[in-house]
């Protein structure tokens, strides 16, 4: 019986802190694992089009964003700006010849830097006024990009007024990039690298003083964490994580750099995914993501079919109205009824077995 | 020998002169009370020492060094560790990760090696978990290490933050009437608490309680406040007997009783 | 020089309708600190309702009347079935409640929209332009400033004057104290919410009548943002004035600058004022700091 804990005993601190502690852990995830592998060599090019791919990429953007704002309590209202920031960073590097796995670090290096610079009145305000701050970030970056972009790209290989770029294709270790096959692999590689730091900086100091700062930063402050360092430290994550997914975004979902994409909706979406998903809670950044890719493509299906069933034609417009209405719903429910998100069922499952066979 | 001092500190708030020009000292190894009426200014007092509050006028001394107008942090890395009036604990984390971030103060892994969970970071953690299990057996809370301290009653919270509180390794204790809303027998154990602390640790207490009882059992000394001055500082008994403290604060106490 | 003057009566005249969303956000956050995201698309709703209403052939009253019944509707269920519940939760999750509304709200919108495509509201108002001198101005911008301003001072009464307004008064100054004079403050989060929705009513109508009725509404809404910001987001005179500042610079700095960068100013310039002043009065102009207790 893997799914229990009882019987484990760890006789060493180091054990009993591994990243995870029962048998049930370890092996669900290897678990997963295995299916993160298997599932491409049965999947049709629709699946990684539209629900693998994204579902990698935008993951890597939730994790930042709940690193940033379930953990240390820092609202971003601005989110997708960052990632439009790490998007184009990459996208340019490209062009000019900077290898792909360089290209994505310097884009999620170049967001941590405007997030930090965003993330400067954090030292002194919070709550909303910060929250207003993340917003004109929303507002402002993309109008800066619109206007840089343009001046640094080579001409003919921008479009549209000059905000829309063409990747590259990018090519790793001289092995070119280009099936959604390849791209699905690389994105997962990325994802479990990250998922793994972000696994670790959540359980270590790092993640402490954050929670500590979203809980009640007075304390924190009087038990000597340095606030203001773990708040910029936060927004300088969170925007590493949005950059590097901006990058892999821009290269291979959307295979373009347009910044009408990393509008306030993505900003909004995003941060309802992380409610939905899960506050402070890593695994409910991956059920946050799955929910906001998978309902438009459920209501779609599931609509269509009842409308034919029905005789009637459902338009496209009613099913991008009925996803923000549920979607909105949703939001708001889950904050009165559990502020903990999909990742407290998933971890009321979870006490169930693990006690198993005594539950009490 | 004065641990900690105080010196003729002043502070308002708008109109309110919650402290005007008091001293205090404390000594190595003991336990020193502070007691006074609501509104008296102690845990004014008490936020002035650990920097969370600027004095207008005066200073903080921490074995002789000024320490007056350091940011809060710093003053808790200088040593002074503290609990709070209405309880201050991380709702979301569980009680033993309450006590490490206790230890945060003194701990030297960046955020890179904590993202890495490298060797430094990762033999501190161990060390600290260590040093937190400790604690906990101290405190007598092994069986809630792994619960949320949100989920607590006020009696484990304000133990939590007492724990808390050790894990800094302060010099100086300041604990902010840890017994309020507690239950006599919850009491005894704080009680018992502090004092192992101070004895065991040898860590000077500075101790605000509204218990006279309490006060009057386990501190060495205690001084008054009222209106934001010292009416009166001595032994339990002494104080006890001070005419000035019944009419400013006894007599009312033992009116309301 | 007329240019100038142009453009600046014409941002006086756009900054009275900023002030007027600003003053929605302010409202409610007065009586609860809540920053409410959905004003834009409370806006939006509203003056879709007018318009489809007005578009049935329902005279211009009786289309106001609908407006009416449905934002007060949506005010009281709003207070009731979300906020109510949240009462105690930290700011943060007020605020996320604010953008589901948001997201709800648009969903509503287009689900409808999509049904009854409707794009104008129309009252009727006279849509010739004016001449001043060497100024012209849309009659209707003209109308919808002056409602603005008539509204502003309407709600200011009702908080000078009132007991309602007074009950408010108490309660933004200090909850524990209002409860406890027997103030109910279920009854005035309804009433405020209630009171934004007539206020968003307002600005949609007027709104409405300037750039159509679509989805740009609840875009503009977020404007207020900034003007709350600079004007303090307890005080309504500050949002008049920071409202008014904020339409006259966006517009002035637009005329000059757009032709010079290819547009946009306009989204962004708000936005950018109020990052400036983040940086540099970082609780706003009329706010002030307060020191935390422990
Ligand atoms: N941050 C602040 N802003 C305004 N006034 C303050 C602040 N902190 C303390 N005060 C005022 O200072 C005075 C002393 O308050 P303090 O909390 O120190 O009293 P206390 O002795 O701890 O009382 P209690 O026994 O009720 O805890 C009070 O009048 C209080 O209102
Ligand atoms: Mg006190």
């Amino acid at each position: 019986m893997i799914y229990r804990e009882t019987g484990v005993h760890h006789t060493t601190y180091r054990t009993d802190m591994a990243l995870f502690r029962v048998p049930l852990a370890r092996w669900s995830v290897a678990g997963l694992l295995v299916v993160a592998v298997v599932i491409p060599f049965f999947a049709t090019d629709y699946w990684f089009s539209a629900i693998l791919i994204p579902f990698l990429t935008f993951t890597i953007a939730t994790l930042g964003l709940n690193l940033m704002t379930g953990y240390a309590g820092q609202v971003s209202l601005g989110h997708a700006a960052f990632i439009a920031v790490g998007g184009y960073t990459a996208t340019i590097l490209l062009i000019y010849d900077i290898p792909f796995l360089a290209a994505v670090v310097l884009g999620g290096l170049m967001a941590a830097l405007v997030g930090l610079v965003f993330g400067i009145p954090s030292a002194r305000i919070k709550g909303l006024y910060l929250a207003m701050a993340t917003l004109a970030a929303q507002f402002v970056l993309p109008w800066a990009i619109s206007r840089v972009v343009p001046l640094v790209v080579p001409t003919g290989l921008a479009v549209a007024g000059g905000d829309t770029v063409y990747p590259p294709r990018p090519n790793l270790f001289g092995l070119e990039i280009d099936s959604l096959f390849e791209r699905y692999f690389v994105s997962l590689a990325i994802l479990v690298v990250m998922t793994v730091f972000a696994m670790n900086l959540v359980r270590t100091r790092v993640g402490r003083a954050w929670v500590a700062i979203r809980d009640h930063d007075v304390a924190a402050k009087i038990l000597g964490v340095n606030i203001t360092h773990y708040k910029l430290l936060a927004f300088a994550i969170g925007s590493f994580y949005a950059g590097v997914s901006g990058a892999l975004m821009v290269f291979f979902y959307y295979g373009v750099a347009h910044v009408g994409e990393f509008n306030l909706d993505l900003s909004l979406k995003l941060l309802g995914a992380i409610i939905i998903g899960g506050l402070g809670s890593i695994i409910g950044s991956f059920f946050g993501t799955a929910f906001i890719i998978l309902l438009p493509i459920f209501l779609n299906i599931s609509l269509t079919f009842l409308g034919n069933a029905a005789g009637f034609q459902v338009s496209s417009g009613i099913i991008a109205g009925i996803e923000n209405i549920v979607f909105g719903a949703l939001v708001v429910v889950l904050l009165i009824v559990e502020p903990l998100g999909l990742a407290k069922f998933w971890q009321n499952v979870k006490d169930y077995f693990r006690l198993w066979p005594f539950s009490y | 020998m004065a641990i900690l001092e105080a010196r003729d500190v002043h502070i308002a708030f708008g109109g309110v002169q919650a402290l005007q020009g008091v001293d205090l000292t404390l000594n190595e190894g003991e336990i020193l009370a502070v007691i006074g009426p609501n509104g008296a200014g102690k845990t004014t007092l008490m936020n002035c020492i650990s920097g969370w509050y600027k004095p207008d006028k005066g200073r903080i001394l921490l074995e002789g060094r000024d320490i007056t107008g350091l940011p809060a942090d710093k003053v808790a890395a200088a040593g002074i560790g503290r609990t709070f009036q209405n309880t201050a604990i991380f709702h979301g984390l569980t009680v033993l990760e309450n006590i490490m971030v206790g230890a945060h103060l003194w701990m030297r892994s960046n955020f890179l090696s904590c993202m890495l969970y490298w060797n430094l970071a990762q033999k501190e953690e161990i060390e600290v978990r260590e040093f937190a299990e400790e604690i906990i057996d101290f405190l007598e809370i092994e069986h809630i290490r792994r619960t949320p301290a949100g989920a607590l009653p006020m009696g484990l919270r304000r133990r939590v933050e007492l724990g808390r509180a050790l894990a800094m390794r302060p010099k100086v204790l300041l604990l902010d009437e840890p017994m309020a809303g507690l239950n006599v027998e919850e009491k005894e154990d704080m009680a018992r608490f502090v004092l192992d602390v101070n004895e065991e640790w040898g860590l000077p207490v500075i101790l605000i309680e509204h218990d006279m009882g309490v006060v009057m059992d386990i501190s060495d000394r205690v001084m008054v406040l009222d209106y934001g001055r010292k009416i009166a500082e001595g032994t339990p008994d002494e104080v006890r007997q001070n005419p000035k403290v019944i009419n400013a604060y006894l007599g009312v106490q033992s009116e309301a009783v | 020089m007329d240019f100038f003057l142009e453009l600046f009566v014409n941002g006086l005249l756009t900054g009275v309708l900023y002030a007027l969303i600003a003053l929605g956000l302010v409202l409610i956050y007065k009586a609860s600190s809540v920053l409410n995201l959905a004003v834009g698309e409370m806006a939006l709703l509203a003056s879709f309702v007018v318009a489809l209403a007005a578009n049935f052939g329902a005279p211009s009253w009786l289309a106001i009347l609908a407006g009416v019944v449905v934002m007060v509707a949506f005010g009281y269920f709003v207070e009731r079935l979300a906020f109510r519940p949240l009462i105690g939760q930290p700011v943060i999750s007020l605020i996320m409640a604010t953008v589901g509304i948001a997201l709800f709200l648009r969903g509503i919108y287009f689900i409808l929209s999509n049904k009854w495509p409707v794009y104008l509201v129309d009252l009727g108002l006279p849509v010739d332009s004016l001449n001043l001198g060497p100024v012209s101005l849309l009659s209707s911008s003209v109308v919808g400033g002056l409602v603005a301003l008539l509204l502003f001072g309407l709600v200011g009464y009702i908080y000078a004057r009132t007991r309602t307004g007074l009950a408010l008064r108490a309660v933004s100054d200090n909850q524990t104290v209002a409860l406890s004079l027997g103030i109910s403050i279920d009854h005035l989060w309804a009433v405020v919410w209630i009171g934004a929705g007539l206020v968003a009513l307002v600005s949609g109508i007027v709104w409405g009548q300037r750039i159509g009725v679509q989805f740009g509404i609840a875009i503009l809404g977020l404007k207020g943002l900034p003007v709350v910001f600079l004007g303090g987001l307890d005080s309504m005179v500050g949002a008049l004035l920071a409202g008014i500042f904020i339409g006259v610079a966006e517009n002035v700095v637009a005329g000059y600058l757009d032709p010079l960068i290819g547009g946009g100013t306009k989204e962004f310039l708000p936005f950018f004022i109020m990052l400036i002043a983040l940086w540099v009065r970082p609780y706003g102009f009329f706010g002030r700091e307060i020191i935390e207790r422990v």
